[in-house]
């Protein structure tokens, strides 16, 4: 039984958008980097695909996933085995994970960015994290990408400044490979669901959220994206979903993840 | 058999231009008292391995480091940690960046006395352009081309745990030992630091044995320090002291690591150190992160 929802803000469309990321992966581990992305893979885990495993982003796996917050002086996790992370690598170099991250710049080929940005590599402009476990992560299993900002500074016109992440460039893909062996899933904006299935494995539209324009995908964006003739309105989130989510947010953290909490139908 | 030693007797068996490894990641548990020793000394030209936290911040700040290989350098909290982006963004550190995977596999290659060890892990990515120093080979088993991450054969590795034996045998309690063990066994020499020295029938009982990382013989000394790690967490003992990241960090917008340093750090003893954070029973109650 479901009820879409009349009253929704934006970022809880784009959790219940990414939580149907999840939905036919069976059992793999799921890791959501970000408040959305972690709310977007307990929902997943809590209905649409109840094999799901979780961390509690620490050293265990839990059998149910832990609100995000601060948690009462009672709580007690619910643990189903360690992951330290040495171990985190012999389950995500097999292959059975997906994850979403929040990359801070994605070009046209799918790569991403999380390590350094402008000047030269040897002296950046602007120093981020570093590759973590990008690369590991993008040629090991699924992978998709949530972007709380739509615009060309995320999706840029050239290539990533520093390539943490494999993609669908020609020219990078390594002897023997094939791009099949490439799972690049889908990315999860302000402004719509993409996914990497357009022509010559394009970026391109899947569903816009209620009251974007194509128009406005193209401006915001640095690259060329697929318009394909059919693009769905991104689904509703329905009531028990929205109750899910504060259950599993229960200090509304969700609401100072994008600029001004904006609704989910635009007025 | 006695393995301990003070944090100056540590220190005073590092060299210039050594590969120094350290345990930890992020803010967690790092072997910060011994960092610190490191800063007020006159060691230079060091190629530090880690997942980085403050420490690696800290070394940079301090000039103290030639090469850095790293997958991420952060403070969680804070994400971006403040004196090890100066360092890149001043074009002067020379790095190595690698996926924490790699550097994993690098630190057991090492372990286990291989060269290297084949992975996919790096393949398409600019880890792989910017690092010359990591080959791209063909396999003798299948067409595709595989990354041969070279091992990472550190002169020493510097850990915290929480309990130790004079005769190194070292216990964590943390939920994660993180990559510790394998820091260790990469190692010439290994330097712990603990948060208490206990007798060798400690860890008689099994549940305590399981804790035991790694195998005495790859301890070369052991440091009483207890509050060692602050400001970074030693789970379950205390968490990182969040208001005294935020005022490192801080420094680096005003002041600079030079007025953190003469603050905290410089003519203090780890003793004189604790007393200027709080003290030792302060950072004992400094409160468990919630991830």
């Amino acid at each position: 039984m479901s009820t879409p929802a009349s009253d929704y803000s934006l970022a809880e469309l784009m959790i219940c958008a990414n939580a149907q990321a999840y939905a036919n992966d069976g059992e793999v581990l799921v890791t959501g980097i970000g408040v959305l992305q972690r709310l977007a893979a307990s929902l997943a885990m809590l209905t649409t695909n109840p094999g799901i495993m979780m961390t509690d982003s620490e050293a265990w796996i839990l059998s149910t996933p832990n609100p995000v917050g601060k948690r009462p002086a009672d709580f007690v996790q619910m643990n189903e085995n360690w992951m330290g992370f040495s171990r985190i690598f012999d389950n995500v170099w097999s292959g059975r994970r997906h994850l979403t991250g929040g990359p801070t710049q994605i070009d046209r080929f799918g790569q991403s960015n999380i390590s350094a940005m402008g000047g030269d590599y040897q002296k950046p402009k602007v120093q981020m994290l570093g590759v973590r476990g990008f690369p590991g992560n993008s040629i090991c299993h699924a992978n998709s990408y949530m972007v709380p900002a739509h615009g060309k500074r995320v999706f840029i016109e050239g290539e990533c400044d520093v390539v943490c992440t494999i993609g669908y460039n020609p020219e990078r893909l390594p002897k023997g490979y094939s791009f099949d062996e490439i799972d690049l899933r889908c990315v999860y904006t302000n402004l719509g669901v993409f996914d990497f299935n357009g022509p010559n494995r394009q970026m391109q539209i899947v569903s816009l959220h209620p009251g974007v324009s194509v128009e406005e995908v193209i401006e915001n964006t640095g690259f060329e994206v697929h318009v394909p003739t059919a693009i769905a309105v991104t689904a509703a989130p329905t009531e028990e979903q929205l109750a899910i989510i504060r259950q599993m947010d229960p200090h509304n953290l969700r609401s100072k993840q994008l600029k001004d909490n904006p609704p989910g139908v635009r007025l | 058999m006695n393995k301990q030693m003070s944090l100056q007797e540590m220190v005073g068996q590092l060299r210039d231009g050594m590969t120094i490894g350290i345990g930890g990641w992020g803010p967690r548990r790092k072997p910060m008292a011994l960092i610190r020793e490191i800063l007020k000394s006159d060691l230079k030209d060091l190629t530090i391995v880690a997942y980085g936290g403050a420490d690696v911040g800290m070394l940079c700040a301090a000039g103290k480091v030639r090469k850095l290989v790293f997958a991420f350098v952060s403070l969680d909290f804070i994400p971006l940690e403040p004196y090890f982006r100066a360092a890149r963004q001043s074009g002067e550190l020379e790095v190595m960046e690698i996926d924490e995977g790699m550097m994993l596999l690098g630190l057991r290659a090492a372990a286990w006395g291989c060269p290297f060890i084949p992975t996919k892990v790096g393949l398409g990515t600019d880890v792989i352009k910017f690092n010359p120093d990591i080959k791209v080979i063909d396999s003798p088993y299948d067409d595709k081309e595989w990354v041969a991450m070279p091992a990472l054969k550190l002169d020493a590795a510097l850990v915290h745990v929480d309990r130790a034996d004079v005769r190194g045998v070292c216990q964590i309690k943390a939920p994660d030992h993180h990559m510790d063990d394998w820091f260790v066994r990469a190692a010439a020499k290994t330097y712990v630091t603990c948060e208490e020295i206990v007798e060798a029938d400690a860890f008689a009982e099994p549940a305590d044995a399981r804790l035991v990382f790694w195998e005495r013989n790859f301890t070369s000394g052991v440091a009483l320090v207890p509050g060692g790690a602050h400001p970074s967490s030693c789970s379950p003992n205390y968490g990182f002291d969040i208001p005294h990241f935020q005022e490192y960090n801080a420094s680096a917008k005003e002041g600079g690591f030079a007025a953190y340093f003469d603050k905290y750090i410089k003519g203090s003893s780890e003793e004189e150190y604790q007393a200027k954070v709080g003290g030792l029973d302060a950072i004992r109650k400094l409160p468990q992160p919630v991830y």
